[in-house]
């Protein structure tokens, strides 16, 4: 039991330990860097489902790091929402590096793979610490991290574009890093605090002060950068477009928890009365999502890039979670964290089929995709039923997600913003139908002999397809955590 | 006599210095052409918030927080707030490595180039 009250801190550890040793790893023995990979990250996934299941049993966890008690030392907090995020970053990034194996021998050269697996593994360790920390400035050292091997991982490649994609992205993200410097500096000389806990108990007085709401601006600003919320979603179309296609998998990971960021922000740290019915911000945060989710969706269909069309979708996918958090209610919020691994597992399953593709054949405008229905089945079945689930066809995943989001805002008195999950659906319904009706029933312009994604690339992408059913049918396993998680953060 | 709004812009002449760096910085980044140049912006605005940490720190006539004994202990009774400085160790850490990567690519970018200027890195593509 004395071990287990660890496993916050042992979740984390391992990927980042194991990132420091990849370059050893990488220098010895180059080939075995996946597998040294694959094995940290499972690591990390059995002790992510141990501590969600803990959490079930006992309730949230808090750990205090070097046994200094908040205030003074900082906190990890493994509450519903932190266990819940720490599953499902383990989950999809260990397909992921699984992925990675063969795909990467095209995509990044090879001196550079120990690299990628380097970045890779600080990326997870970083998105599952931010996940759980309890303390605001950790949070700011985490996303940092996260934010600086994802900038690096975006230009991996070493193509032109991609680096100067991941420069764009470099100098918009180190903006909204400084946005939130500055905020969690103004909520410092504020409150006198770091520790979130803290925070909530001391803020209530000071609501009134232009430094608190100063401060609820700038790192709602800074958040929504890294999140990519609508107007400010500049830098993901071109960093997705140019990087090898299992780092936007990845980059899904982020942007959701910069979702997560924005929830801790107005739940945990403001108090839920004051950010719903105060200062109405969750309202113009569910606007703003509802605008992003119609604009990406037409984006998406004006594109020909296959990897530019699914980053659009992206854009759009990652509006309806703040859409779910905005409603504010616990239908809403339990929608919203739904939609984090719904999307995480769809799009994570789209990027890894298009990942196949383009390894097969390089094409990567949709016009030129005829016939590939016919010679890869196995990854345009798996690619067809996530693209089902994208559109919200029942009994698919996606439908569960957007049908909480859409009741919620029903039930919620807001049935504008039901009516735009139905037009997006409508709009999402286009561009995915097109792409399926292409590979299927589309004539190829000459005949190429290709075969099907090796083995270790088509069982992830498999996996994840068959997790759009499972998560279809069974979304009670997800909401007996999430159903906790959102009553925690709303305090009902 | 001063007027007193005045007064209080001067008393807190170092938070008016972060907030005007910070607009120099976010200038910089829109106007500048040249990727290095943006990225000096970025710097600037970066340092404005370390000003601006330092700055809420601060105590008056305050000195360093290490407990002083013997004789002169009463002289030191004023220390100022430490953590903003201990935080501002880590922002600075931070924003070297951001600094080294954004450099990294500039590197790259001008070695695949030949240029930094970003209107005529995009005429090239």
């Amino acid at each position: 039991m004395s071990a287990l009250r660890h496993l916050p801190i042992i979740v984390i550890l391992i990927p980042l330990t194991a990132a420091y040793i990849m370059p050893l790893v990488g220098y010895k023995w180059k080939r075995l860097c996946n597998s040294f990979a694959v094995i940290a990250l499972l690591l990390s996934f059995l002790g992510s489902i141990a501590l969600a299941r803990l959490v079930l049993i006992n309730g949230p966890i808090h750990y205090y790091m070097a046994g200094f008690r908040p205030p003074w030392g900082i906190e990890l907090v493994a509450d519903y929402l932190g266990a819940y995020m720490c599953a499902v970053i383990s989950f999809i990034t260990l397909l992921v590096a699984l992925y990675s194996r063969e795909y990467i021998t095209k995509e990044v050269p090879e001196p550079r793979r120990p690299q990628y697996y380097t970045l890779f593994l600080l990326l997870t360790g970083s998105m599952m610490g931010a996940s759980v920390t309890g303390d605001l400035f950790n949070l700011f050292v985490f996303f940092e991290i996260l934010s600086i091997s994802s900038y690096a991982l975006m230009s991996i490649s070493g193509e032109g574009k991609a680096l100067l994609a991941g420069y764009k992205y470099l100098l918009i993200g180190a903006i909204a890093s400084s946005f939130v410097l500055l905020g969690i500096g103004h909520l410092y000389i504020s409150a006198g605090t770091l520790n979130m806990a803290d925070m909530f108990v001391r803020l209530p007085p000071l609501y009134s002060s232009w430094t608190v709401l100063a401060a609820l601006a700038l790192l709602i600003v800074g958040f929504s950068i890294k999140t990519a919320l609508f107007p400010l979603h500049v830098w993901l179309p071109d960093a997705y477009t140019n990087a090898p296609c299992s780092v936007p998998v990845l980059s899904t990971l982020v942007i959701k928890v910069g979702a997560v960021a924005i929830i801790r922000l107005l739940f945990n740290i403001f108090r839920p009365s004051f950010v719903i019915e105060t200062i109405p911000m969750t309202a113009a945060l569910s606007y703003m999502a509802a605008i992003a989710i119609i604009v990406a969706s037409l984006f998406a269909i004006s594109q020909r890039d296959i990897k530019r069309m699914l980053a659009y979708s992206s854009v759009c996918h990652v509006a309806y979670v703040i859409l779910g958090i905005g409603i504010g209610t616990e239908l809403g919020l339990t929608g919203g964290m739904l939609h984090i691994i719904n999307h995480a597992i769809t799009k994570g399953c789209l990027f890894l089929c298009t990942g196949a593709i383009i390894y097969k054949t390089g094409v990567r405008n949709i016009r030129e995709f005829g016939g590939l229905g016919r010679k890869m089945p196995a990854t345009m079945g798996a690619f067809t039923l996530a693209a089902l689930s994208m559109v919200g066809i029942p009994p698919t995943n996606g439908f569960i997600s957007k049908f909480y989001i859409a009741l919620a805002a029903m039930t919620a008195g807001r049935p504008v913003l039901a009516i735009v999950i139905l037009l997006s659906s409508l709009l999402n319904a286009i561009y995915f139908i097109r792409v399926i009706n292409i590979t299927y029933f589309g004539i190829p312009e000459e005949e190429i002999e290709i075969d099907e994604a090796p083995l270790t690339m088509l069982y992830p992408m498999l996996i994840l397809a068959a997790c759009c059913l499972i998560f279809g049918f069974g979304a009670e396993i997800l909401l007996t955590i999430l159903k906790p998680a959102a009553q925690a953060l709303l305090g009902v | 006599m001063i007027p007193a709004e005045f007064e209080f812009l001067l008393r807190h002449y170092n938070y008016w210095t972060s907030v005007i760096l910070v607009v120099i910085g976010l200038y910089t980044m829109i106007v500048k052409k040249n990727l290095i140049k943006k990225f000096m912006g970025l710097n600037i605005v970066d340092t404005a918030t370390f000003l601006f940490y330092i700055s809420m720190g601060d105590v008056e006539w305050g000195v360093a927080p290490i407990v002083v004994h013997g004789e002169h202990a009463a002289e030191h009774a004023v220390y100022i707030n430490p953590l903003p400085s201990v935080l501002i160790l880590t922002a600075i850490v931070v924003a070297l490595s951001t600094t080294a990567l954004a450099l990294t690519l500039a590197i790259k970018i001008y070695e695949k180039y030949g240029t930094l200027n970003s209107e005529r890195i995009l005429e090239l593509m």
